[in-house]
């Protein structure tokens, strides 16, 4: 029996799709990862409460970044164009620039904002994920990686609205100066962001800004506990968070 | 039939040499961002997307039209666009794989592409662009190898062939419904959120896709025996200026809006593509070098005398096609992150390593369209030879 060309190329196209095919049957049988199951167990609701008066009270003071990028091990590429960040000081006008005007407090306005990833309760970059890498964490909402999984298409960095989302354009190994052996360090072409410090929540420690800023402007906690120190704060005082109207409904607020 | 593509004149294989070599160039560049990252090309935190994924937007859309010769033909029996039929179909296959090639460069880690199909994601509209685009392609080629199979042999296609053709038609639409919704659903991204985005893609579609098929119709006219007559060409004609004047429309209508309600964070970004904005004004000469040929192709489609002039029509197609490209290839992508999600102003610039992986991306288009016109003109050929002649003298050559 002889085969030709053609029918050859036939058979191996078909192959091919029959495979691509059920993989993906594949992927949309198997069982969801066992993230969503965990809910059951009593959920969380993580935030951050960031009191800007008294972040505002240590001029240039970055401890709270040095911390996290320490313990992440966030390459410092000193360019603009490659740079990767989990949080950071940008200005009120970055922060806020649809709620600002003209004769704002100066006090509010001239001061820094500390920017991190909102933790978002409907967060757009999980949703245009096309390989499930970045995913809401159902049990205490923290909006998760799976630096292994990502391709580095970018997408969840163009759906987020506050730039919280940085892509590693570069090796970042050569770039990271102190290595801390208890974190993963990540590789090239893929995205990375604040995690809410995961890793030292599960252990019972606080996430690493919070621990490292001595002014206390850092509140952090579940917002499902009446008790907690978070509730309480935003409670007590009046609250923003960045772009409210694009419903995502961001969980980490901002005192004024 | 393939073998075709094997056989060739001088002429022929001086051009596919040189696609080669500019593929080869193309591919030793990509090589040093697949080692180094995406960090050699001019993409940046902040404008995360650039000239690749704009590439594949304006290609969708060149595929898509493919649409504007398949559906006269087939569902309204128009039979003078059925010796281009193939042509537009093998130009759709050829755009989808230069798509597929634009995303495989874009992505920070290649070798996790399969993921897409591991982990699928309906929650993605990339997932949805990823199956419209392999179904579009896999349609083509069934659709392409069917037709002009049969045609080789002097049969009628099989029956079961025009519902697929049919089923063509929907899902050529799709792919750029889909690739605009991309875009068109982030709440981030407020210069894309437009419900217009998907009809305005595929007006200008419409335009750009028939429009270098003129001109590929027009190139072969002059190099090679194949003629297609002047009917199909004007046809091709009139769909070109209906769909650049709907475009046009389209544009303005954003203008409208934006503009009116004043709203900042819709203005911004017509104001740095076409003005310049906090002293940034990179756009500024391609915008308005678009324009000027959008409306100089507006007149010469618009006026009977110039729209059907022969002489003026390349003219007036590489204009349409210029133009529309700095729109969707430039301006649509690149403007989205300017100003950024925290106002900010940032410029990018494609770098020379990304222009040439973009241009060898090209080449491997020309190349594919070079070789599936080839054996379509070629099996053509053959038709038209078995007829006349006695069959021992089938060996045909060349063209």
């Amino acid at each position: 029996m002889g085969i030709d060309r053609r029918g050859f190329m036939k058979v191996s196209g078909l192959t091919i799709l029959g495979i691509a095919g059920g993989a993906s049957i594949d992927g949309l049988a198997s069982p969801q990862t066992p993230r969503k199951k965990a809910a059951e167990a009593g959920t969380r609701r993580y935030a951050m409460v960031v009191d800007l008066k008294k972040c505002h009270s240590q001029e240039g003071c970055r401890d709270c970044v040095q911390a996290c990028h320490l313990y992440h091990n966030v390459p410092d590429f000193d360019n603009r164009k490659d740079e990767i960040k989990w949080i950071w000081k940008d200005s009120f006008h970055h922060a806020f620039h649809s709620m600002e005007h003209e004769h704002l407090e100066e006090s509010i306005t001239e001061g820094p904002a500390l920017l991190l990833c909102n933790h978002c309760d409907n967060p757009p970059c999980t949703r245009v994920c096309p390989t499930k890498a970045t995913w809401k964490r159902e049990e205490d909402g923290i909006v998760m990686m799976d630096w292994h999984r990502c391709i580095g298409c970018r997408y969840c960095v163009v759906a987020c609205p506050y730039g919280s989302r940085s892509f590693n354009w570069r090796d970042p190994r050569p770039h990271i100066k102190e290595v801390n052996p208890d974190f993963p360090t990540r590789t090239r072409g893929v995205v990375e962001k604040c995690t809410f410090c995961e890793l030292r929540l599960a252990k019972g420690q606080k996430p690493a800004c919070v621990e490292a800023c001595k002014e206390g402007a850092l509140i952090f906690g579940d917002l499902e506990d009446p008790e907690s120190e978070v509730r309480k704060a935003l409670q007590d005082r009046f609250s923003i968070r960045r772009k409210p109207e694009l419903g995502t409904e961001p969980e980490v607020y901002y005192l004024v | 039939m393939i073998e075709n593509a094997l056989r060739g004149s001088k002429r022929y294989w001086t051009w596919v040499f040189f696609l080669l070599a500019v593929i080869f160039v193309g591919f030793l560049f990509y090589l040093k961002q697949y080692h180094e990252g995406l960090g050699i090309t001019g993409l940046s935190r902040d404008v995360t997307w650039g000239f690749y994924i704009a590439q594949l937007t304006f290609l969708v859309g060149v595929a898509a039209s493919a649409v504007m010769v398949v559906l006269p033909y087939y569902l309204h029996n128009y039979k003078a666009f059925g010796k281009i039929t193939i042509l537009g179909e093998f130009l759709a296959i050829s755009s989808v794989i230069m798509c597929m090639l634009f995303v495989v460069v874009d992505i920070g880690q290649p070798s996790r592409m399969f993921n897409l199909f591991l982990h699928p994601s309906p929650n993605s509209m990339l997932f949805w662009d990823t199956v419209v685009l392999s179904g579009y392609l896999i349609l083509n080629i069934v659709i392409s190898i069917v037709t002009l199979g049969a045609e080789r042999k002097g049969i009628a296609p099989p029956g079961w062939i025009r519902p697929v053709i049919v089923f063509s038609i929907p899902w050529a639409v799709s792919i750029h419904t889909v690739t605009a919704f991309l875009y068109a659903g982030l709440g981030a991204r407020p210069f894309w959120m437009t419900a217009i985005l998907a009809p305005r893609f595929l007006a200008s579609a419409f335009a750009a896709g028939p429009a270098l098929l003129i001109l590929l119709v027009l190139l072969m006219r002059k190099i090679t025996k194949f003629h297609v007559g002047d009917e199909p060409i004007k046809k091709l004609t009139v769909i070109v200026t209906y769909a650049m004047i709907i475009n046009v429309f389209f544009v303005l209508m954003e203008f409208f809006t934006a503009f009116y309600s004043a709203m900042p964070e819709h203005v911004a970004h017509f104001k740095y593509m076409y003005f310049g904005l906090d002293g940034n004004a990179n756009l500024v000469p391609w915008m308005w070098t678009s324009v000027v040929l959008s409306i100089f192709a507006l007149v010469m489609l618009i006026v009977p005398k110039f729209r059907y002039n022969f002489k003026l029509l390349p003219v007036t197609c590489v204009a349409v096609f210029i133009g529309l490209w700095i729109d969707k290839g430039i301006g649509l992508i690149i403007t989205g992150f300017v100003p950024s999600v925290l106002g900010e102003v940032v410029s990018y610039k494609p770098t020379f390593p990304e222009i040439m992986i973009t241009i060898a991306i090209y080449a491997v288009g020309a190349l594919l369209v070079t070789v599936f016109y080839k054996v379509a003109l070629t099996v053509r050929g053959e038709v038209t030879y078995d007829r006349v002649r006695p069959l021992e003298t089938k060996a045909v050559g060349t063209k």
